[in-house]
């Protein structure tokens, strides 16, 4: 029982660290502010939250300590992550920075005009 | 929704009160008979019986946590590929929500699944601007966001 658990908990903090690791490795590697929120909106919060997750199961199952902080922590990660990824992409598109010269389609542009003729 | 729960609070109380004892095993009894007595009354109510919204909300936190794991298999694809051959974009997605909460759910979902950013919301709420990891997926992404995180949404807010 108890090495399962401990294979749980040892699984956890390889992947988090690992998921860390590849959003690093993002920021580094890809081309845009955009492609690189990609990487750290997802990455990031999976990585964390499954360290915040194996650290709650190694102190409630080996300790018996029930820290409910980490379960606040876990939540509070996965609401609020993808929102700061939404923020900086579009302070980032609304002080002109470039998209990657590879990109292929752009409907973001025409959003002006969108408003233009929906706004009466 | 709020008030069917609200009312069955109240009768897992009247519950408490009639069977004189104050303990948490009483409120959960009453809580259940009280659930029996709203399922009965069902019709009398002008929203769906709340179980079957609890049901949707505890859905759609699992679409969540499986997108998010696929996300996270997508993103590490492309991070670790040798070449950067793949083609971002942004695309238009029209949405059929309409109040604010469910768009900032619709948001915060596809965010988080493969391949796919929210950027901007248009200010009559219904174009979300999606910046896409890969476009030539983009259109079987728009119908798959279309058939699985919309219809959830809607199956909460019913």
């Amino acid at each position: 029982m108890s090495e399962i658990i401990r294979f749980f908990i040892g699984f956890f903090l390889v992947v988090g660290g690992f998921l860390s690791l590849v959003t690093a490795f993002g920021l580094v590697r890809l081309p845009d502010v955009y492609t690189r929120n990609h990487a750290a909106s997802k990455s990031a919060t999976l990585g964390v939250m499954s360290i915040l997750l194996a650290t709650f199961l190694y102190f409630y199952l080996e300790h018996g300590h029930f820290n409910s902080r980490l379960i606040l922590a876990i939540i509070f990660i996965f609401v609020t992550a993808p929102v700061a990824g939404h923020l900086i992409s579009r302070a980032a598109y609304n002080s002109g920075v470039k998209l990657w010269d590879k990109s292929v389609r752009d409907d973001l542009k025409n959003k002006a005009e969108y408003e233009r003729q929906n706004s009466q | 929704m709020a008030f069917q729960i609200l009312l069955n609070f109240f009768l897992a109380f009247v519950w408490m009160f009639l069977s004189v004892s104050f303990t948490s095993q009483s409120f959960i009894i009453g809580f259940l008979l009280g659930l029996l007595v709203i399922f009965a009354f069902r019709r009398f109510f002008n929203s769906r019986f709340y179980l079957l919204r609890v049901a949707a909300v505890i859905s759609l936190f699992f679409l969540f946590l499986k997108e998010l794991i696929l996300a996270n298999i997508a993103v590490l694809k492309t991070v670790l590929k040798p070449k950067m051959d793949f083609q971002p974009g942004i695309f238009a997605l029209p949405t059929e929500l309409q109040t604010d909460w469910e768009i900032t759910l619709l948001a915060n979902l596809i965010t988080l699944t493969p391949g796919t950013l929210v950027m901007d919301v248009s200010y009559d709420n219904k174009i979300l601007y999606v910046h896409a990891i890969d476009i030539p997926d983009a259109d079987q992404a728009i119908d798959e966001i279309k058939n699985s995180f919309e219809k959830a949404i809607m199956e909460v807010s019913r």
